[in-house]
């Protein structure tokens, strides 16, 4: 399904696939059954030259069972998914696994801005990396997202983390991913925030960590080349 | 307000005195159609602009699916579309067919043809304020209009309308858009506001003798509880936009966080609202299905009281679902948990009731004509919007699935179904009893059958595309690099071709009405060999409906009756 076209990037990700397979294989079924039995009912039962309907009001039990046993099977099915979908949702948005590194994602019209921890792997300190619409991270790390926003609503998607989170001005919204291969992937804004919404793209850089070193390195030497910022402000 | 005071004159009109001969004087062509009072005109007021407004929102989804299909490209008939012109399409295709085609179709044209000539009453209990109704629902369809002519041009932010976005005019550079798209969408609540008293009033109190209430026929009951749904989930969504209009204008921060405002209060007032929204158009379009399958399998509804319940209780469970839409917006993670729960407890009765009708078919005679076939694919179609709607309301799957176009496809397989296939059902099952001709069943089936095709292949690649992670209103997927394939392309493409079809396919539509009015034959009383009060009248009814009125005697689908004489026995026929 979404996998052959979406690659699984983090360790959540299979977990999210499996619900969505679970949840389709469960509706596929009553789907096509409900559609089974209306299209062979309208055939079955199509007007014909002197025939006459069933008078039956839908009270014999011998009649409403076909209702009622469809009624529990479904009632079943919806406590399948629920507690499927509650384990996928605690694992995902409500655990808050040690972080191996925290990092800052400023969304704002019409950009996105990632404040990286640098050398030290503290945020809010001099030697922090800051990037634009590009943000990178070492692979196999638990991270720690912070979401930010001055201005608007904005969401931050990953899709090939199946990871998805609004940004709400005046709060921080803090989540994570654990990421399980390299590569560069699309972050989008997934929520509609003016007119350059259609162009909010980012790239997430998945690296090992000798690569991602030698990208730290060469942000500590520009770094040291410049005046030192103003610590920031949050 | 123009509409405040009716002219003295013509007072004797709205008189609907039991005694009132059906010789009535000649009324004026501008009293007769335009400031009528009779419930069946206004039902015809509501339908031609309801069906008026949703060819400007066809055209805006001309434009952006053209846009989404050849990016960049010029259009035929729009130009080149900017990504502010996109913003402000999509959201006014959204607010249209949601405001100004579903809900004056579905709950205003057939509340306003059907109750009183199905309960078997004269008119609208409160005629003057069904006029009143009309009247302001017309102006508020010209303040959405007017958007688009003025400086900034039409509001950008989705019909949804977050704020802070949809509050700041220096982020949504749309400064009076934004306001008049609010003040548009007050209006016109309080026009169906006007319109739901009517409709309560009218069902629990002006009803023939004899019409108990589980003699009523199943689409009034729809229209009633749609109608009360939005009057009780209303309130909270016009507190919202007075707020929000006071952010624009004012400069209060109820929405600011700067200034210890919230934006997510916005998003509780507007799903609280939002979620039932989609009941009160889901439920008569039920409804209208119920009328159009129990006559043409010449079939009792199987389990009329079941439905009922089913009704109530999804009308009930539907005010405790609304933070299904803000799994992730940033509530707390915890609230996702019990909104899941409600979402799939609400499957149920949505279930029970579509096993219902697909019940009521089994060991019935079923003519498949026109009414009959769109009826019948409303359901097919519903369903699949119906499952889908499992995904989203998972809360785990929804992390992926949120503001992706498999959201797209999946209220469209919702809203597709009841807004214009359930409209072209009503249409062409009752348009016999409205205008007293019947229309062409060829042309019908063809209008039938291109229409279905081009909406299928409008929506099932999308379900695709999203699956594949693209997002919504997003004016060019060019400048995502993992989205730009040519395979997702294809599926664009696909997509904007299925709506070219399905666009193509109203000119069947367009065709039939001029046959209709040209040559349409007489349709009689009783076309369908309906058993609801409606069909024992002319065609059209006459003024005051019913002459004498009548009685009841008998529940309202009475159809192949063991013994009877005839396949239908009327409510009004009098026991043996």
């Amino acid at each position: 399904m979404i996998s052959t076209a979406v690659e699984q990037v983090s360790t959540f990700a299979k977990d999210i696939d499996f619900l969505i397979l679970l949840i389709g294989g469960l509706v596929g079924f009553w789907f096509l059954v409900a559609e089974g039995v209306l299209f062979f009912l309208v055939f079955k039962y199509r007007a014909k030259e002197g025939g006459k309907a069933a008078y039956l009001d839908g009270t014999d039990p011998k009649h409403t069972r076909f209702i009622s046993w469809p009624h529990r099977l479904i009632l079943l099915c919806d406590v399948v998914i629920v507690v499927f979908a509650v384990k996928v949702w605690v694992e995902v948005k409500q655990t808050m696994p040690e972080p191996d590194q925290i990092v800052r994602v400023v969304a704002q019209q019409w950009s996105w801005s990632f404040q990286h921890p640098g050398p030290d792997n503290q945020l809010d300190t001099p030697d922090d990396i800051k990037t634009l619409d590009e943000l990178h991270v070492v692979v196999g790390q638990t991270v720690q997202f912070q979401l930010v926003s001055p201005d608007v609503i904005h969401s931050f998607s990953v899709p090939v983390f199946r990871l998805k989170q609004d940004v709400i001005p005046g709060r921080v919204i803090k989540g994570w991913f654990k990421t399980t291969q390299t590569g560069s992937y699309d972050i989008q804004c997934a929520e509609i925030c003016g007119i350059g919404h259609g162009a909010m793209v980012a790239r997430i850089v998945i690296e090992q960590p000798e690569r991602y070193a030698e990208w730290v390195a060469s942000h500590a030497t520009l770094a040291a080349a410049l005046p030192a910022a103003p610590a920031p402000k949050q | 307000m123009t509409t405040t005071t009716a002219p003295t004159s013509h007072a004797g009109a709205d008189d609907h005195a039991a005694d009132h001969a059906p010789a009535e004087h000649e009324q004026s062509f501008f009293m007769k159609y335009l400031w009528s009072t009779d419930h069946k005109v206004i039902g015809f007021q509501y339908m031609i602009t309801g069906l008026l407004m949703a060819i400007i929102g066809g055209y805006m989804a001309y434009g952006f699916r053209m846009q989404l299909a050849w990016p960049g490209e010029w259009i035929p008939g729009v130009g080149f579309l900017s990504s502010q012109q996109y913003n402000a399409y999509v959201t006014t295709h959204g607010t249209v067919m949601i405001f100004w085609f579903a809900m004056p179709v579905l709950i205003a044209a057939f509340g306003n043809w059907l109750i009183p000539l199905m309960t078997g009453c004269d008119d609208m209990a409160f005629p003057r304020i069904n006029r009143l109704s009309y009247q302001v629902f017309f102006v508020s369809a010209l303040v959405l209009l007017a958007s688009f002519f003025v400086d900034g041009g039409a509001f950008g932010g989705a019909w949804t309308a977050y704020p802070p976005l949809s509050a700041k005019a220096t982020m949504n550079l749309t400064p009076l858009g934004s306001t008049l798209w609010v003040v548009a969408v007050a209006l016109e609540f309080v026009a169906f506001l006007l319109g739901g008293i009517n409709f309560i009033t009218t069902s629990m109190n002006a009803r023939a003798p004899g019409m108990t209430m589980m003699r009523i026929p199943i689409v009034v009951w729809t229209i009633v509880v749609a109608s009360i749904l939005f009057m009780v989930s209303v309130g909270p969504l016009v507190a919202g936009a007075a707020m929000l209009v006071l952010d624009q204008q004012v400069g209060t921060h109820f929405y600011d966080p700067g200034h210890g405002g919230d934006p997510i209060l916005w998003q509780h007032l507007f799903w609280f609202f939002g979620h039932p929204e989609v009941y009160v158009v889901l439920l008569p379009a039920m409804g209208v299905c119920a009328e159009i399958i129990t006559c043409n399998a010449r079939k009792k509804f199987f389990g009329y009281q079941t439905f009922l319940y089913t009704l109530f209780a999804t009308g009930i469970i539907s005010f405790f679902v609304w933070a299904h839409h803000q799994f992730v917006a940033g509530i707390d993670p915890r609230m996702a948990n019990i909104f899941t729960i409600t979402t799939l407890i609400i499957s149920i009765p949505i279930a029970e009731m579509i096993f219902l009708y697909i019940a009521t078919l089994a060991g019935g005679q079923i003519r498949l004509n026109v009414p009959m076939l769109w009826a019948l694919s409303f359901l097919a179609e519903f369903l699949l919007g119906g499952v889908t709607g499992i995904f989203l309301g998972a809360s785990g799957s929804d992390i992926y699935f949120h503001d992706t176009y498999f959201v797209i496809a999946h209220f469209h397989y919702t809203f597709v179904p009841i807004a214009v296939i359930a409209c072209f059902a009503g249409f062409t099952h009752w348009i016999p009893k409205m205008t007293g001709r019947m229309m062409n069943e060829t042309i019908g089936k063809l209008h039938f059958w291109t229409t279905i095709v081009g909406f299928n292949l409008v929506f099932l690649p999308l379900f695709i595309t999203g699956m594949w992670g693209d997002h919504r209103r997003i004016y060019n997927y060019q400048h995502f690099p993992d989205l730009s394939t040519q395979a997702m392309q294809d599926l664009r493409i696909a997509s904007t071709v299925g709506l070219l079809i399905m666009i193509a396919a109203q000119g069947f539509f367009v065709w039939n009405l001029v046959w209709t009015w040209k040559k349409g034959p007489p349709a009689g009383n009783n076309p369908w060999r309906g058993t609801t009060l409606e069909w024992q009248t002319t065609s059209p009814p006459g003024h005051g409906n019913f002459h004498p009125m009548p009685t009841v005697h008998r529940g309202p689908y009475e159809y192949s009756v063991p013994g009877a004489a005839e396949d239908f026995i009327p409510q009004n026929q009098p026991p043996a």
